[in-house]
C-alpha cells in the first residue's frame, strides 16, 4: 500500500482537531494497557516479568538460527502436506497468491486478520483481476466497508466510535437502523455467514510457524479464523520469515504472552494449531494449503543492527502504551504498522527517506520497552534511526546549523557562561511572548520559559562567598 | 535495570553536575541541592567548565555532535570523584547513554566508564547511594505532595521511590497519590519543537490530572518536565505549580535548625 510515512506531522495535526478519534483512541489504548498490566501480572509481576523475559529469549534463540529453522520448517511444513513457497518482496508474494487463485478459479477469497497482508497489498491484486476479496475480522471487515485502512495492529478500527461504525454498516452493507453494538455484531455475523459459505479460497496470516512440528499457529477472539482455514477448499497463509519458533513449547509460552499483551486476555477465544490440509479420512478442511514466507525486507533488517525488530509477535501492546499513539492515532504514521513499533520498522521496510519523520515521533518516555512481550528496546533504535537519518544527510539544514552552533557553545565553557549571564539578563528586559521559528510553535503552547536574573554559576560564587566570609 | 553495581559514593566529595536547565532557568534548585548536601557535612564542589551533558544533539541524531560536547564533560568532571545531578534525565545521559556514545571510541571508553559509574540523581545518591531517607526536616505548616515520575529516571535509572521518601519523612509533609504519576509530560526535548502540537496534546492530558489533583504541590526531580507544565499551565493562565523537590527538601531542612553534621561515611 501507499507509504505516507513523511506527512505524518500534518497528518497528526488532523488528528490532533478530530474529536471522535481523539475519543475512541484514548479509549482503546486506555482499555489495552490496563488490561494487560492484569493479565500479564495475573500471577504477580515477577512472574509476568519472567515470562516477558522467557519470550524475549524464545524469540532471539529463533532469530539467532533463522537460516536453519527455516530449512527444519519447510522440512516438516512439507511432510505434513502444505505447499510451501517463498517470496523475497511484494510482487513476488503478489504475483504468488493470484497464480494460486487463478489455478484454483477462485471467484470469492474470505481473510482473516493479517498485518502481512496489508503490508503487500493482497485485496487490491486480488480485486484487480476479478476476485472478490472479504476482510472477515469483524475490524477488518468495517475498515473495508469504510474504505479505510486499520489504524492499530490488534484493533483495526480503535479509531471509530460506535456512532461511526453504525454509519458504515447502515451505508455500506445496508444493515436496517440500530445503535445496539451486538445488533450490528450480529448483523455482521449474518452478512459475512453467507460469504464464508460461497468463498472459495480461505486467506490467512500465521502468528507462528513451529519448526519442529510443521504447523502453523493462529491465534484470534472471533470465529472467522476458523472459517477462513476449514471451509474454503484453498487456504493461503502469508507468513513474514521471522514468524518462526522452533518448538512447540516455545509456542506454547508465546500464546501465553501474545494475547496477555495484545488484549489482556490469558487465551485467545480460539488458539489453533494448523498441521496440514484434509487427511483423506476427515471430513471437511482445505484440500490444499499453501504457505508463502514473505521476506519484503526481512532478511535486510536481519543483517542490520536492527535485527531485534524482528523479534516482534505483532501484539500492539506499544502501541497502547506510546503517549504519541494516543494522541495521533494509528493512521497518521502513513502506512501499514503503527505506533513504536511501526516508527522503527517503517523506516527499515520502506527506507528511510520515506519514512524519516517517525523516528522522531517519539518523546523518549521509554514506555514501550517496559510493555514490550520480547522486550525490543524500541527507543533505542528510534535514537539509532535519528542518527542515521542525520548521518545519512536526510535531515533539516536548519536544525544541522543549530545543533553545530549548539555544539561550539557548549564546547566554549567561558563563552558559555558570558552568554548566560548576558542571556539572563536581555531575555529578562524583553517583552518576549513569542519566539522565532523553529520555536514559535512553542510558545503557541507554553509561556515563554524566564531565564533566571542570575544563573547557578553566579549564585555559586556567591555562596562560596558567604561560607567562606 | 542491568546497570552494573558501582562503588559506595560515601565519605567522597561530590561535585555538582548541575545541568545546564537549572543553571539557566532554576539556579536556586541547584543552590536547593548544594545546602542539603552541605547540611549532611558533604563537602560540594562545582567544576565550572561544565556545560551541558550532550543529550539534546544526541536524542536529535547528531551523535558526532554530542560526543564532542560530552568529551568537555569528561574533561570537566576529570577530578570528580562522585557526579550529583538534580535530574533523572541529564543523569540518565552521563550513566546509561555515554556507555553507548563512547562504546566504539577507545580512547574516551575507559572514562565514561568511570564517569557513568560514579553518576547519581539527587535522590538517588541521597537514599540508595548515602541510604539516608530521613533529613529530620521540618515545614512550618502541614502540606501536601504529589509527585510526578519523569520518564528517564523511572525507566532507565529505577527512580521511583527515593524522592517519595525523602519528602515523606519531613515533619509535616503528606505525600499523596497522582492519578497517571508515570505518564509522559510530552516534552521529549527536541521533540517539542519538532512536534510540537502533538507533544501539547499530551501536556494537556498529564495536566488534566495535575489540575484536579488535591496535592498542595506536585512534585518532580527534572526541571525540563518541570518548565514544559509550568509554562503551558501559565499560558493555560493556570495557577497550579509544578516543583523540584530539592527545593522543599532545602526548605525543611532550613527550619530543623543547626546542621545535621552527619559524617556521611558513617565514622
Amino acid at each position: 500500500m501507499e507509504n505516507r510515512a513523511n506527512q505524518f506531522i500534518r497528518a497528526a495535526d488532523v488528528a490532533l482537531k478530530d474529536p471522535d478519534l481523539q475519543k475512541a483512541v484514548a479509549y482503546g489504548t486506555r482499555l489495552g494497557f490496563n488490561k494487560r498490566i492484569a493479565a500479564m501480572y495475573e500471577y504477580g509481576e515477577e512472574h509476568g516479568e519472567a515470562l516477558r523475559q522467557q519470550s524475549a529469549q524464545i524469540k532471539r534463540r529463533a532469530l539467532a538460527n533463522l537460516p536453519k529453522l527455516l530449512e527444519e520448517a519447510e522440512k516438516n511444513l512439507l511432510k505434513n502436506g502444505f505447499k510451501v513457497l517463498w517470496a523475497k518482496d511484494a510482487a513476488e508474494a503478489n504475483q504468488l497468491i493470484l497464480e494460486i487463485a487463478q489455478k484454483h478459479e477462485s471467484k470469492l477469497a474470505v481473510k482473516s486478520k493479517s498485518m502481512a497482508t496489508e503490508e503487500i497489498g493482497v485485496n487490491e491484486n486480488l480485486e484487480a483481476a476479478g476476485i472478490e476479496v472479504v476482510e472477515t475480522d469483524l475490524g477488518e471487515f468495517i475498515v473495508q466497508l469504510a474504505e479505510e485502512r486499520p489504524s492499530h495492529i490488534v484493533v483495526p478500527i480503535v479509531h471509530k466510535t460506535k456512532e461511526s461504525i453504525q454509519k458504515t454498516l447502515e451505508e455500506k452493507a445496508n444493515m436496517p437502523p440500530t445503535d445496539d453494538p451486538l445488533a450490528m455484531t450480529r448483523f455482521a455475523r449474518a452478512y459475512l455467514r453467507e460469504k464464508f459459505l460461497k468463498a472459495d479460497l480461505g486467506i490467512s496470516g500465521a502468528n507462528f510457524v513451529i519448526a519442529e512440528a510443521g504447523s502453523i499457529g493462529l491465534v484470534m477472539n472471533e470465529g472467522n479464523g476458523r472459517f477462513v482455514t476449514s471451509l474454503p477448499k484453498v487456504h493461503i497463509a502469508l507468513v513474514g520469515i521471522e514468524k518462526i519458533v522452533a518448538t512447540l513449547e516455545e509456542y506454547a509460552t508465546l500464546t501465553q504472552v501474545l494475547p496477555r499483551s495484545a488484549t489482556g486476555q490469558t487465551l485467545t477465544v480460539y488458539t489453533n494449531l494448523i498441521n496440514g490440509p484434509k487427511r483423506s479420512q476427515e471430513k471437511d478442511g482445505p484440500e490444499e494449503i499453501y504457505l508463502i514466507f514473505l521476506d519484503n525486507g526481512r532478511s535486510e533488517i536481519y543483517q542490520s543492527t536492527y535485527a531485534d525488530s524482528l523479534a516482534c509477535i505483532r501484539c500492539g501492546s506499544c502501541l497502547n502504551a506510546c503517549p504519541v499513539y494516543d494522541v495521533t492515532g494509528g493512521h497518521a504514521y502513513g502506512w501499514v504498522y503503527p505506533g513504536p513499533i511501526g516508527s522503527v520498522i517503517t523506516p527499515l521496510l520502506k527506507g528511510l527517506e520515506n519514512a524519516k519523520t517517525l523516528p522522531y515521533a517519539c518523546s523518549l518516555c521509554g514506555l514501550c520497552k517496559d510493555v514490550c512481550p520480547v522486550d525490543i528496546d524500541l527507543p533505542h533504535f528510534l535514537l539509532d534511526l535519528r542518527k542515521d537519518v542525520v548521518s545519512t544527510q536526510k535531515g533539516n539544514w536548519i536544525w544541522d546549523l543549530g545543533i553545530s552552533g549548539w555544539s561550539w557553545l557548549m564546547r566554549h565553557p567561558k563563552i558559555y557562561r558570558v552568554g548566560g549571564r548576558v542571556a539572563a539578563r536581555v531575555l529578562g528586559l524583553l517583552p518576549l511572548k513569542k519566539l522565532p521559528a523553529p520555536f514559535n510553535a512553542w510558545t503557541d503552547h507554553h509561556a515563554f520559559p524566564v531565564f533566571a536574573k542570575r544563573t547557578f554559576a553566579e549564585l555559586w560564587t556567591e555562596h562560596q562567598g558567604e561560607k567562606n566570609g | 535495570m542491568s546497570l552494573p553495581k558501582r562503588k559506595s559514593p560515601k565519605g567522597k566529595p561530590v561535585s555538582l553536575f548541575v545541568t545546564c536547565m537549572v543553571d539557566m532557568l532554576h539556579p536556586e534548585t541547584g543552590i536547593s541541592v548544594v545546602k542539603v548536601l552541605e547540611y549532611l557535612g558533604i563537602e560540594v564542589n562545582f567544576p565550572e567548565k561544565q556545560t551541558c551533558c550532550g543529550q539534546p544533539a544526541y536524542n536529535g541524531g547528531y551523535h558526532d555532535e554530542a560526543k564532542e560536547v560530552a568529551k568537555e564533560f569528561l574533561k570537566a568532571f576529570r577530578n570528580a570523584e562522585v557526579i550529583v545531578a538534580p535530574s533523572g534525565s541529564c543523569a540518565t545521559m552521563v550513566r546509561v547513554d555515554y556507555l553507548k556514545l563512547f562504546a566504539d571510541d577507545p580512547e574516551y571508553l575507559a572514562e565514561a566508564e568511570r564517569i557513568s559509574s560514579i553518576t547519581w540523581e539527587f535522590s538517588e545518591f541521597l537514599v540508595d547511594g548515602l541510604g539516608i531517607e530521613n533529613l529530620d526536616g521540618i515545614l512550618p505548616k502541614a502540606q501536601s505532595f504529589a509527585f510526578h515520575d519523569s520518564c528517564h529516571g523511572l525507566r532507565m535509572m529505577g527512580i521511583k521511590e527515593a524522592p517519595r521518601k525523602l519528602v515523606g519523612n519531613i515533619e509535616n509533609a503528606e505525600i499523596l497519590p497522582l492519578e497517571s504519576a508515570e505518564e509522559c509530560c510530552g516534552f521529549g526535548g527536541l521533540f517539542s519543537i519538532k512536534l510540537p502540537n502533538v507533544s501539547a496534546a499530551i501536556t494537556d492530558k498529564k495536566l488534566a490530572s495535575i489540575k484536579k489533583n488535591e496535592a498542595d504541590w506536585i512534585l518532580l526531580g527534572d526541571v525540563s518536565c518541570m518548565t514544559n507544565m509550568n509554562t503551558a499551565l501559565e499560558k493555560q493562565g493556570e495557577p497550579k505549580r509544578v516543583r523540584h523537590f530539592a527545593d522543599i527538601l532545602a526548605e525543611s531542612i532550613s527550619n530543623s535548625g543547626a546542621k545535621r553534621g552527619e559524617n556521611p561515611d558513617g565514622e
